[in-house]
């Protein structure tokens, strides 16, 4: 991989797969009829006989997961974000979380971009569904490089993992320098006019506005990448709110409840600062292209430019 | 090895096992009693004779598995647990208070003995079947019990787990309807009509048997033939019981749901189980 080629994190994500299948046999996949799509496909063609093709039953197939954890299997569990998260959460919580078993979420097609599926296959509640289940942890990988670490992260962790991978192609950004852990942020820019915190693919968009906003505007803004929304990494929350006093989060998810949520949690409680959200407005989405999906919802990189410009002034 | 009770012996636990039930449920003043009077001789029959288990050793690889999906008749499960040994009958002093081992609903990681966590109902049988598709690569060879309440079948997820397991001839599952035909509000026929339960399970691809969920003899007979029956296919045993059974005044009444008896409720409760 390198910086700046477009590699989707689903493609990463479907390699990852294959390629720690092939050191860990505990590894164990299942998927719910959208294999090709969220590229677990390929993960069946190389291990048959640890691949478990459920059917459209995604209830079905958590709780399937969770008794082969019970017998020390690592199960990645994988369908699209909108479903996993919410039409099987019930049994997310009560046979995976509750018992703390060693299960692995593939939320896939998270957020807008979906291949012009329209709202009911945007996931943009995922995030805060799983954030406030007790014993999970929530990952959203910035790029494929991050995303292909995150699997690897997530199945030598033990206890339930989810993890949001996207459908489009997405900028990487991290080479092989980078090192993600569990519950750790990045530190992208440095600056103290504003703080921008994003997570999931909004890092690259993030990280674009930033350059752009140093380069033609003079500002420099702190870009902190937040992987892991669950646990959060406080102190860095903290560092940004006393260091630059304004704060702007950036997600491919909605307002209500995702990284913004958890970043106002904690800035309300350690260090109040004024924070702005920028994400997945309280509406349901539409069909068409993922780039106008995007910058209709205000979300994209001029939408990124001109937040910090209105917070720092121009 | 020790020595396997024979029937009068296994009806003499289970009689003991009621009156545990009606005492619990009257000494913590909170408890599903009608569900566990019902379930009871089935476990008896599973943890005193069928299931291949060893209560010095509840985390053994091979063993036998149960899952209660009906997470609610926790009475009725706990006092076989205890009655089994894995863990002292005191202990069921703390049923449903704070920070204890036995909560309301199973929770696998307080509780020895308990397989699964449930109590969202539907769940256990897609757990069971988890457990069983991966055991060959652990190189286990056990059966899995799921038990289940004939209201409980209403959920969509367990006929998600019946079309799963029918269609790919999934080995050593066993399903258990505890057939009580009452649930929290009514009648089951009245709520949510199940019948005919049997053409169900069979046109989703399962061996059916059919028992009476009382008799131990019926009992023991019909799951060691379960057994048997899932070494080709899955298979269900509907056995056929009364909720509330022993206690004339909660039998089939779905007031006794989950209800606590008075004392002198208690004492009534108890005389009559003694003379079963």
């Amino acid at each position: 991989m390198n910086i700046g080629e477009n590699i989707a994190p689903r493609v990463a994500f479907g390699d990852s797969l294959v390629e720690l299948g092939k050191t860990n046999n505990n590894i164990v996949v299942l998927d719910a009829d959208v294999g090709e799509s969220t590229q677990t496909a390929r993960f069946g063609r190389e291990y048959p006989e640890r691949f478990f093709q459920i059917g459209i039953a995604e209830q079905n197939m958590v709780g399937i997961s969770a008794g082969m954890a019970t017998m020390g299997a690592i199960p990645w569990v994988s369908t699209f974000a909108v479903f996993l998260a919410k039409r099987a959460v019930d049994q997310i919580r009560v046979s995976i979380a509750y018992p703390k078993l060693n299960v692995k979420l593939n939320g896939a097609y998270a957020g807008i971009p979906t291949g012009r599926a329209g709202a009911t296959h945007q996931s943009v509640e995922d995030i805060a569904v799983m954030r406030c289940m007790p014993h999970m942890t929530v990952i959203c990988p910035g790029d494929a490089s991050e995303v292909r670490q995150a699997v690897f992260e997530s199945s030598e962790y033990i206890g339930p993992v989810y993890l949001r991978t996207v459908r489009c192609p997405v900028p990487v950004i991290f080479d092989s320098s980078h090192k993600f852990e569990i519950g750790k942020s990045y530190q992208l820019t440095e600056g103290n006019d504003i703080t921008v915190i994003s997570t999931g693919m909004m890092t690259p968009k993030a990280l674009e506005a930033v350059n752009l906003l140093r380069t033609s505007y003079h500002k420099k803004v702190r870009l902190l990448h937040m992987p892991t929304v669950k646990p959060i990494d406080v102190d860095a929350i903290v560092r940004a709110s006393l260091d630059t006093q304004k704060i702007i989060t950036v997600e491919n998810h909605s307002i209500l409840g995702g990284l913004g949520g958890a970043v106002a949690e904690v800035l309300c409680e350690y260090a109040p600062c004024r924070l702005t959200r920028l994400g997945f407005p309280d509406v349901f989405g539409e069909s068409g292209d993922d780039e106008k999906i995007f910058s209709k919802m205000k979300m994209n990189v001029e939408n990124i430019v001109e937040t910090v410009l209105e917070e720092t002034g121009r | 090895m020790e020595r396997v009770p024979n029937m009068k012996e296994l009806n003499i636990i289970s009689k003991s096992i009621r009156k545990q039930i009606v005492n619990l449920v009257t000494d913590k003043g909170v408890g599903h009693i009608g569900g566990s009077l019902s379930e009871v001789d089935i476990l008896v029959a599973l943890y005193f004779n069928v299931m291949n288990i060893d209560p010095e050793n509840p985390k053994m690889n091979n063993r036998d598995r149960f899952i209660l999906s009906k997470g609610h008749a926790t009475p009725g499960f706990y006092t076989v647990l205890a009655e089994r040994g894995y863990f002292a009958k005191k202990t069921l002093e703390e049923f449903d208070e704070i920070d204890s081992l036995l909560q309301g609903h199973p929770c696998m990681i307080k509780t020895p003995g308990v397989d699964m966590s449930t109590g969202s109902l539907g769940q256990g049988l897609s757990v069971g079947l988890g457990m069983i598709l991966i055991q060959e690569k652990f190189n286990c060879d056990f059966k899995v019990f799921v038990l289940m309440g004939d209201g409980e079948l209403a959920e969509g997820q367990i006929w998600e787990a019946a079309l799963y397991a029918g269609a790919n001839k999934i080995k050593n599952i066993i399903a258990i309807i505890d057939n009580n035909k009452v649930q929290l509000t009514g009648k089951s026929s009245d709520v949510l009509n199940i019948d005919p339960v049997e053409d169900k399970w069979k046109g989703f691809g399962w061996q059916t048997l059919t028992c009476n969920g009382h008799c131990m003899n019926q009992l023991v007979e019909n799951l060691n033939k379960a057994k048997e029956l899932s070494e080709n296919a899955p298979v269900v045993v509907i056995a056929n019981t009364v909720k509330g059974k022993g206690v004339t005044f909660m039998e089939n009444k779905f007031q006794w749901h989950a209800k606590a008896p008075s004392e002198a409720e208690r004492e009534q409760a108890l005389a009559e189980i003694e003379l079963i």
